[in-house]
């Protein structure tokens, strides 16, 4: 599997960068064709990560959040959200649905959500130094024409 | 973001656009200060103009769920896509009854 193409972004932690980083990453993966659905998965499971960042790595506090995406020859898209806020002591009772930290209007899903649209999510997270959550997606229609070419 | 209309007893909120949390806080606002004032007895959350939308949209949903259970009143949420139902899935909210 070879990385045919790569973007890296950087930005404030700022809640109106939500839809400035979902439409980076659609724009990133648009190369390989997606479906609507497919689109749709990638730039909602985006939105969740940088979410997270911005309200409990950073807290409201700002800081900046880094995205790194990759592109393979099989049609795979690799997406890292990376942040250096407070991170977390138990990352396995952090992805629990429905548990959250973040007061009566945060649902907790945040990491479903990524789990059950991303086809693979890791999470690595070291407390007051950050995270960085890395996801993959299979783009299906483009693995499958590239094997029929 | 959102249109609010209300006859007194129903009150209803059309979504439009993004329901991302960064929307979410003035949408919420926006909602809460007419059931505060108004104190309806149902309040309607209709999504067919919602265009995107991540689990913060299920946060303001549960949000209202809450607010309106105090005032004494009923949550209704309507038209929702069906690309945004599997967000509404995985929270589980059909068992409040407040989805159509």
């Amino acid at each position: 599997m070879n990385i045919i193409n790569e973007m890296n972004l950087s930005f404030c932690a700022k809640s109106i960068n939500e839809s400035f980083a979902r439409s980076a990453i659609s724009a990133f993966v648009l190369s390989l064709d997606p479906t609507i659905g497919e689109l749709s998965d990638i730039k909602t499971a985006v939105s969740e990560a940088v979410t997270n960042c911005i309200v409990h790595a950073y807290g409201y506090k700002g800081g900046i959040i880094y995205i790194n995406a990759r592109i393979t020859d099989t049609g795979k898209v690799i997406i890292r959200v990376r942040d250096k806020g407070c991170g977390m002591e138990n990352v396995k009772q952090a992805m629990e649905p429905l548990y959250t930290t973040g007061g009566e209007e945060r649902a907790g899903l945040g990491f479903a959500v990524m789990q059950s649209f991303m086809d693979k999510v890791s999470v690595r997270s070291t407390p007051l130094k950050g995270t960085t959550v890395t996801m993959e997606k299979a783009i299906i229609r483009c693995a499958k024409n590239d094997r029929e070419e | 973001m959102v249109e609010i209309e209300s006859d007194g007893n129903v009150c209803v909120a059309k979504l439009n656009g993004d329901i991302d949390h960064h929307h979410c806080v003035k949408i919420r606002k926006k909602i809460d200060a007419r059931c505060d004032s108004e104190r309806p007895k149902v309040l309607v959350l209709d999504f067919s103009g919602v265009q995107f939308m991540d689990s913060s949209g299920v946060g303001l949903v549960m949000g209202r769920y809450r607010q309106m259970s105090l005032l004494g009143g009923r949550l209704r949420v309507v038209n929702v896509p069906e690309n945004f139902d599997r967000v509404f899935r995985l929270s589980g909210l059909a068992g409040l009854g407040v989805m159509e």
